[in-house]
Formats: C-alpha cells, sequence, structure tokens
C-alpha cells in the first residue's frame, strides 16, 4: 500500500538565459536556426580558441539571486567539467562548481491551502551542449551544434518537496519568476526550462531513502508522468524485499514509464578543475546593487497591490499575474483610463483572454489597443452601452474594425436610457398584467425578471436594463 | 655575426637588397636545410603579394616595423590557410581557416613568414624529440664528437635550429616551462618569455593554458625587441591577456639603466652544477659589474618543489585541452566499431608517446580521490613559488640563473622522461610565477657548445629586462 509511503523530492532546473549572445562566444543564441548555423570557431572546439565571458550572464544571474532570495556570491569560479561526447566540442562543459554564483536562496510555493518555502542549496552558471539527432539515417548520427555554449542556469533545489503537486507548483513558480525578471523565456517545449528530478522514497517519518535521478523532463506534464512511475517503481521493488540503487533514469515519453541508463552512459569521473583560460569571476558590492533596480515588481508584490489597491478578487487576480504580459497589459489599460480596475479585470481575464485563446494570439499584441479597449469599458460601465452590446463589439475593436463609439454607433447599440421614452413602454408592458402585479406586491420577485425581459424585448435589447428596473419598481410599488 | 633586424632593415631601405631576394634567400636555406627545423616551408606563390606590398612601403619610403622580415612561425601557431600541426599526428591535416593573433600581429607590422617550425608534440618535451614529423637537429656540434646529431632543445627546438642555422631572420616560439628559453640556450641566440598576461594565447594550439606564452627567439637581444613590439598587446578575447599600458621596448634598448641595479643569484641554484655551468654565472657577474652593477646571493624556498608542481599542473591542464581532439570535427580520425572506438582509436593512433603520458598523468592527479592531493596541493605550492619569487624581487630588481643544467645533448640520449624534465629546472620556476624571463648566448662549454644564461625580471618589467640583457650581451658576445 502507498499510502504509508511519501516521496523526497529535489530538482535541479535548467533554465536557458535570454541573452543575445551565447555564454562564453558571440554567437547567436537563439532557437529555431538551421542546424549548424549559430555556431562560431569557439563552440566548434577548434584549436587555440578561448572563451570569453559574456558579462549580460552574470547579469542575469544577479537578477535571478534577487527574485530567488539567494545569497549573491561575490567570488565565483567556472570550471571545466570533462567528458567525451560528440556534442561538447571542447571535451569539457564549462560549469561552475565549487564556487557558484548563486547560494542559499528559497521560494514560497502553494501546497494545498497552505504556504511551503521550498530552499535552493545554489544556482549556477555552465554551457549547454550540443544536439545529436540519431533519427535521421540508419547509418550516421548527426550533430547540431547551434545550442553549444547557451548561456544555462542551474538551479539546485533541496529535497523540500513531497508530491508530484508540489514539483509542479515549483516549477511553475520558478518559470513565472524568471519569465517575470526577463531572463528566460520559460518555453519549455524548446527546453528553455528543463528539470532533472532527484527521487527517494521513505516510510512516513524514515530515515531518507536512496534516491534515483530521473533526467532532462521538458513538460509539466512528463514531470508529473515520471515522478508518479518512479515512486511507485521505488515502493514496488523495497515491497518486494529488493534495495534502490541509486541511479539515473530516462523518462520515455511514449510508454510513460522511467527506465536505468546504462552505467556507461553516466559513470564519469568529470576532473572538475578551474577553468585556466578565465579569470574567477569577483563582483564589487556596486555591481551587484546596480542590478537591484532591473528586477521589477515580482508576482507576490503584484498580487499584493492588486487585492489591496485594486481590490481585485483573488482568483482573478492571480489570473493576470500568471504570466507578466498579462500584468503588464492590465497594468497599462489601468494608467490610461479611469474604468475602475476591478471591472477592467473582469473583461480581460473573460472576454478579452478568450478572443486571443480563439485567435491563437499573443497577448502583447493588444498592447496598442488598450486605448480603444479602455473606451469601450467605459461605455459599458457608464451605461451607454449594455453588457450584452459591449459583448458584441469587443472582437471588432480588438480585430481593429473601428473605436468603439464609431462601432457602437453604427451598430446601433447605444441603449434607450431617456427616462420618457422608457417610461411609455413600461406603462404599455403593463397593460393586461394586473394578475401578475398582484403577484409581485404579494412579495414574488421572479415577476420582476419577468417584466424586466419583457419591457427591454419591447426595446429591442437596446432599454438601459438600470433604468427599466427603477423605473419598473417605481410603478409597480404603487 | 648574423645580421640583425635593424641592419636587414637598413638594407633594405638603402636598396642594397630587395624584399624579394631577402625572403629568397632565407626560403632557400629552410628549403634545404638538413636540420629538419620546419614542419613546412611556405610556398613562394602563397607569400607573393606580402612580398610585393612590403617591397612598395620601401620604395614609397613609409616601410612598417618588421617590414620584409623573414620569420619562422612555431607550428603551434594557427595560421590562415597554412597546415598547422602541433608536430602531431592528429593535427598532420589540420589546416586553421582563421590567424593566431600574435602572428597576426606580426603580419600587420610587415614580416613574412617563411613556415612552419618544427616543436615537440604539443609543445611537450625538451628536446624536440616528440614531433611526429622527426627530431630536430641543433646546428652546432660537439667540438670533440663532430658525427654526433645533437637536440637543439624544446619544445621551440625548430624555431630556435631555424635561427641559429640564418633560415629565418627570427622566429615565434612557445614557453610553457622553457620552451622558449631552453632550446636559446642550447642553440646559441636569444629567448624571451613575457610575462604571463602579455602576448595573446588567442589561437595558439594550447599546452597548459596558466602557463603558455608566446615570444621571439632571436639572433640578438635588440631583435627580441623588435618583435616584442609588435606582439605584445591587450587582446580582448584572451581573458588572461593583461590590460596594461604596453611600453616601447626598443626605443631605450640600447641606453644604459637609469638607476643602479642589484641582481640577485640564487645560490641553491647552482649546488652539484658543472664548472661549465658555474663559468657561464661567473662571467655574467665579472662582465655586469664593471657597469657598477651589485650582484647579491639569494635563497629561494621553494626550488625543490618547482618542477613537481609544474608536472601535476601543466599535464592537469592539457588532459583537459587535448581533449578535443577526438577525430570528430577535425584532424585524423581512425575508424572505429562504436563511438567510443573511434575515440580510443584516433587518440591512440594520434598522439605519440610523451603526449599520451602527460594526458594520463593529467587524468589521474584530477580524478576524484587524488585532485586534494596532487592538483590543489600543487596550486598551493604554486602559490608559494610565486610568493617566493616575489619576496626575492623585493630585494633585488633581477634574477640571474644558468638557463640550463647542461649543454646540447645526442639525440637520443635522455630516454627516461625524469632526466628530460630535469632540464627544465631552471626555468619552470619563473614559469610557475608567470614572471618575464630571457635567455642569452653566454659562452661555450668546453666541448664548443653555447650556454646561456637567464635573467628574470618583475611583472611587466620587460623593458628594463631586455635594457639589462642587451648591456650583457654587448660584454659576453661569443664567436662561433
Amino acid at each position: 500500500m502507498s499510502n504509508n509511503w511519501e516521496m523526497v523530492i529535489g530538482l535541479e532546473v535548467h533554465a536557458q538565459l535570454k541573452t543575445s549572445s551565447k555564454l562564453f562566444s558571440s554567437s547567436p543564441n537563439k532557437f529555431g536556426s538551421e542546424p549548424n548555423e549559430n555556431v562560431n570557431f569557439i563552440d566548434s572546439g577548434m584549436p587555440g580558441m578561448l572563451p570569453v565571458m559574456n558579462f549580460g550572464c552574470i547579469e542575469m544571474a544577479i537578477k535571478t539571486g534577487y527574485a530567488l532570495n539567494f545569497k549573491i556570491n561575490k567570488h565565483s569560479v567556472f570550471e571545466r567539467k570533462n567528458y567525451f561526447y560528440p556534442d561538447l566540442p571542447q571535451g569539457y562543459q564549462i560549469s561552475q562548481f565549487e564556487f557558484p554564483i548563486l547560494s542559499e536562496g528559497y521560494i514560497n510555493i502553494e501546497s494545498g491551502d497552505n504556504q511551503k518555502k521550498i530552499r535552493i542549496e545554489r544556482a549556477h552558471l555552465e554551457q549547454d551542449a550540443g544536439k545529436s539527432i540519431h533519427d535521421i539515417d540508419p547509418k550516421y548520427s548527426f550533430i547540431d551544434l547551434n545550442r553549444v555554449g547557451t548561456p544555462l542556469l542551474e538551479i539546485v533545489s533541496y529535497p523540500d518537496l513531497s508530491s508530484a503537486d508540489e514539483v509542479i507548483n515549483y516549477m511553475s513558480s520558478l518559470r513565472q519568476l524568471l519569465m517575470y525578471i526577463d531572463v528566460c523565456d520559460g518555453n519549455m517545449q524548446e527546453g528553455s526550462l528543463r528539470a532533472d528530478v532527484n527521487l527517494s522514497v521513505r516510510k512516513k517519518g524514515q530515515e531518507l531513502g536512496t534516491r534515483c535521478e530521473i533526467k532532462n523532463l521538458n513538460s509539466f506534464k512528463f514531470i508529473k508522468q515520471a515522478i508518479e512511475y518512479e515512486f511507485q517503481r521505488q515502493i514496488n521493488i523495497i515491497d518486494d524485499g529488493g534495495e534502490i540503487k541509486q541511479n539515473t533514469m530516462l523518462f520515455d515519453t511514449s510508454t510513460g514509464e522511467t527506465r536505468a541508463m546504462r552505467s556507461k552512459e553516466f559513470s564519469h569521473d568529470y576532473r572538475y578543475f578551474p577553468d585556466p583560460d578565465l579569470l574567477p569571476v569577483n563582483l564589487t558590492q556596486e555591481q551587484i546593487d546596480k542590478i537591484k533596480p532591473l528586477v521589477g515588481e515580482l508576482p507576490q508584490d503584484k498580487l499584493n497591490k492588486y487585492l489591496d489597491n485594486y481590490s481585485l478578487d483573488k482568483d482573478i487576480a492571480k489570473i493576470i499575474i500568471a504570466e507578466k504580459q498579462n500584468a503588464n497589459l492590465f497594468e497599462k489599460m489601468i494608467s490610461e483610463s479611469t474604468v475602475k480596475p476591478k471591472f477592467i479585470a473582469a473583461w480581460l481575464v473573460g472576454d478579452i483572454f478568450a478572443f486571443i485563446k480563439e485567435n491563437n494570439l499573443e497577448v502583447n499584441s493588444l498592447n496598442d489597443k488598450t486605448k480603444d479597449i479602455t473606451d469601450l469599458l467605459r461605455l459599458i460601465s457608464d451605461d451607454v452601452i449594455s453588457n450584452k452590446a459591449g459583448k458584441e463589439i469587443l472582437p471588432k475593436v480588438l480585430n481593429g474594425e473601428g473605436k468603439p463609439s464609431e462601432l457602437v454607433k453604427e451598430l446601433g447599440l447605444e441603449q434607450v436610457s431617456d427616462s420618457e421614452e422608457l417610461e411609455k413602454i413600461i406603462d404599455e408592458a403593463l397593460v393586461g398584467e394586473e394578475e401578475n402585479i398582484l403577484k409581485f406586491q404579494g412579495g414574488s420577485d421572479r415577476v420582476l425578471g419577468y417584466f424586466v425581459g419583457k419591457c427591454l424585448k419591447a426595446t429591442k435589447g437596446k432599454g438601459n436594463p438600470k433604468l427599466i428596473n427603477k423605473i419598473l419598481l417605481e410603478r409597480l410599488k404603487k | 655575426m648574423k645580421n640583425s633586424i635593424s641592419q636587414i632593415k637598413k638594407s633594405l631601405i638603402e636598396k642594397k637588397i630587395s624584399v624579394g631576394e631577402l625572403y629568397d634567400e632565407y626560403s632557400a636555406k629552410a628549403k634545404s636545410g638538413n636540420n629538419n627545423s620546419f614542419n613546412l616551408v611556405i610556398d613562394r606563390e602563397n607569400n607573393i603579394s606580402s612580398i610585393n606590398d612590403s617591397q612598395n612601403r620601401y620604395d614609397n619610403g613609409n616601410p612598417l616595423p618588421l617590414d620584409g622580415i623573414p620569420l619562422g612561425i612555431k607550428d603551434l601557431f594557427c595560421t590562415k590557410g597554412i597546415r598547422t600541426t602541433a608536430s602531431s599526428k592528429i593535427l598532420s591535416n589540420f589546416i586553421p581557416n582563421y590567424e593566431s593573433f600574435v602572428t597576426q600581429q606580426l603580419l600587420n607590422d610587415g614580416s613574412i613568414f617563411i613556415g612552419k617550425n618544427n616543436c615537440d608534440e604539443f609543445a611537450m618535451g625538451s628536446s624536440n624529440e616528440t614531433s611526429y614529423f622527426g627530431p630536430v637537429i641543433n646546428p652546432w656540434k660537439n667540438k670533440n664528437s663532430q658525427k654526433d646529431n645533437l637536440v637543439p632543445g624544446g619544445s621551440s627546438g625548430g624555431s630556435a635550429a631555424a635561427v641559429a642555422e640564418g633560415s629565418c631572420v627570427a622566429s615565434m616560439g612557445t614557453d610553457t616551462g622553457g620552451s622558449i628559453r631552453q632550446p636559446a640556450s642550447l642553440c646559441g641566440i636569444v629567448g624571451l618569455k613575457p610575462t604571463f598576461g602579455s602576448c595573446s594565447r588567442w589561437g595558439i594550439v594550447a599546452f597548459a593554458s596558466s602557463l603558455d606564452q608566446a615570444g621571439p627567439l632571436t639572433n640578438c637581444v635588440e631583435d627580441a625587441a623588435y618583435i616584442l613590439n609588435s606582439i605584445n598587446k591587450h587582446d580582448f578575447n584572451d581573458s588572461t591577456s593583461s590590460n596594461h599600458q604596453r611600453e616601447d621596448y626598443l626605443i631605450d634598448i640600447n641606453n644604459s639603466l637609469e638607476k643602479k641595479i642589484k641582481i640577485g643569484i640564487p645560490s641553491d641554484y647552482l649546488e652539484d652544477v658543472s664548472d661549465d655551468i658555474l663559468n657561464q654565472i661567473d662571467n655574467t657577474k665579472k662582465a655586469l659589474s664593471k657597469h657598477g652593477i651589485e650582484f647579491v646571493d639569494v635563497e629561494f624556498k621553494t626550488t625543490e618543489y618547482a618542477l613537481s608542481t609544474y608536472y601535476i599542473l601543466a599535464p592537469a591542464e592539457a588532459s583537459s585541452n587535448l581533449a578535443r581532439y577526438d577525430g570528430v570535427r577535425y584532424g585524423v580520425r581512425e575508424d572505429g566499431e562504436s563511438l567510443d572506438d573511434i575515440y580510443l582509436n584516433s587518440r591512440t593512433k594520434g598522439f605519440g608517446d610523451e603526449v599520451t603520458r602527460r594526458i594520463l598523468i593529467g587524468a589521474y592527479v584530477l580524478s576524484a580521490g587524488y585532485y586534494d592531493a596532487y592538483y590543489r596541493q600543487a596550486q598551493k605550492v604554486r602559490r608559494l613559488i610565486k610568493n617566493d619569487f616575489q619576496r626575492i624581487l623585493n630585494e633585488v630588481d633581477f634574477i640571474l640563473t644558468p638557463t640550463t643544467p647542461n649543454e646540447a645533448f645526442k639525440i637520443g640520449d635522455k630516454l627516461d622522461p625524469i632526466s628530460m624534465y630535469k632540464n627544465d629546472i631552471y626555468t619552470v620556476p619563473t614559469s610557475l610565477a608567470g614572471l618575464p624571463g630571457i635567455s642569452i648566448p653566454s659562452g661555450l662549454s668546453k666541448n664548443g657548445l653555447p650556454l646561456g644564461v637567464q635573467f628574470i625580471g618583475n611583472y611587466f618589467e620587460e623593458k628594463t629586462l631586455l635594457q639589462l640583457a642587451a648591456l650583457a650581451e654587448k660584454e659576453l658576445s661569443f664567436n662561433e
């Protein structure tokens, strides 16, 4: 029975940094180019080529340090991790080992209804490797070195996670933070963010078990599947009287199973030593302080602001802060108009996001339409047009088909808010309804809805419902 | 006495000789040479436009600092479009598509390359016997044993022999533990290893990154200053390149040193050395004393640890630097059943014994369980050696030592690695400290072979070091 068992998980997350060039060479750092297009003599490990550190990577690491509550180390050292592989042209990966740039950080994640602090042991900078492609040709393997030297920040947590859901929350919080501070594009499908999962099992309250490491997971779905499978696999072994051997595992995405790599694939002695081609990184307090203002508002800061200053519902606020571009769009609209933030937020997470999703758009693509959107929202909140009319006009506004006020006129959607006209319509509507009027006066509220509907129908939907309501009540109470 | 760069330039300016004639004279010697000092002599066609451009500049009266000067380049410097092998089988087919920083400076200053000098494989050796292209023969003969072929020293043995035999005016070498100074001494020429960080390592096939340094091998100290002026520049592409202000090393080369000089002679370096070697130090001391230079005894505390420290750190770095030679992207590939076999076969067949030995030593001292005992410990000792030099250089302006513990020996004579490594006993400590050192010829041995002395200066004090060496050179010049 697995209920007596618990899992203990630590995560190593590799985040590709969004610099324009690589960690130690001037080649472009971008995804999706032709194979071996972004490769220079340094990347391809030609004789006599030397690495030169891209300081932009250090700045991004410092930013991450602030966002994840790390101690930012003034002294860090790049070392060589030596092993042979065709997609590693130098025969070593330049990484930080004994002296990482960041140590002892944490983030808070949600666990059930509570917050849980997840401690992070360290984060260090290192080069990504290239890609070996084995499935193009039956006889040959192909090597694409575009990814060689891409800057990675490896973020290593303590084993503070105890369920797949916590791991997902941790990983998505990390992703959100890294995207907020603009150091990683968070695109897991393209490998910008990948995780190695270290998992062991134990009976509740007992000592830590032996861990296995599942390598290179690049989607939340796979992480969850791999954890669940591996958890059960380890329990089964122990239940059968076996013992867990420390091992490196691969997750097979087609079967949803984990399997141990051949020992040859990981039994390395990496022979780390400080890279003599590079000087140690020695930062001044001034250099570190200079980065702090660039960190900007973090999701938690925004959440507090939205709840306290804008009185948003927590669920809506969370949807908006989930991604920085949402928050940016929201805040831009607030700054440009006097419509209540709460009203804007409701429309944003409702119809506007729905429109974005339906049309497969980037949130950012609406940045130049915010004025039109808020103009439309102003018309709705001022009762110039009905909610329903607003929903009708919104897609046209978002498609850039015209200004909201013009569209309202064009489509004849302006509400009838003329009291006299409405009174006339209402009086007509009440003719022959004596029985229902008595019902209302007898306490049946439902009848009010019936009358409002009847009146709206009479105005062909253009009557201001609030005004109709008000006049109706006056008439009915007589 | 061979012609110096300034004499050659004078002849070119006065049109006593053309750039083409000068080039042909040296190139012919390089081609016909019997000493195997070149792995490759560049075809005239490949140099013709450089020769013409250079001649034009002389004709127009605006020659560059090294215009038309024929140079030899150690086959460790990557030269664009010209095969660069590091004297190794594994790179025996490698033609770089880029020019090393240092050789680019020399080309920018108008010099013309005669060819690529033979050297020890990946610069690992002290006798030029580890080269895949065979040993280099020292142009000098033992007067008591004329038939013997002697080593030129190493690893820049081809560069030293080429200058000594007159197949180039000057040559470029690299020095990791003595690889410029030791062969210069054994071939009777001048060899300068600048301060680590002076000359960019970009484009030089790496041996031990924290020690490798390019430098000239020349007929005279003034020529070394000519070359140093050209190659000693900050390079953004080498993170260990110093960005301090460079001086003009030529302008005051023949002027006397401004202040009163004190030179230290490490007494511990002179225990158990032959009379031949002692004589070099005594002669130098006598000659310079005449100029009011004061000599004092100094004592290092770390000398006995230098060689072992070096033979941990240099192989450690080499084992990693040479990992890229796997036969996959360039170089010679040997086939195999699996990827591991390709690696194994390419590297086993591609590297010679000495290189293999050092890769194994290096991998060993870095491996788990041994790192602390060897590599980390050696790094600490290196720090102590540096401090030791600093302590002594606080008391004296320069240090005078023999360059080598012996004269040139017979090819094949030193079979065991340890006795070979001991050849670098006077040059290795300076390399570990990163200090500049220059070897100048100081006299002949009883066998009529050249010997040299080494002057060591403080960091980036090449200017005064060269002035001192030029002064000593005047007093010590010997006839062949």
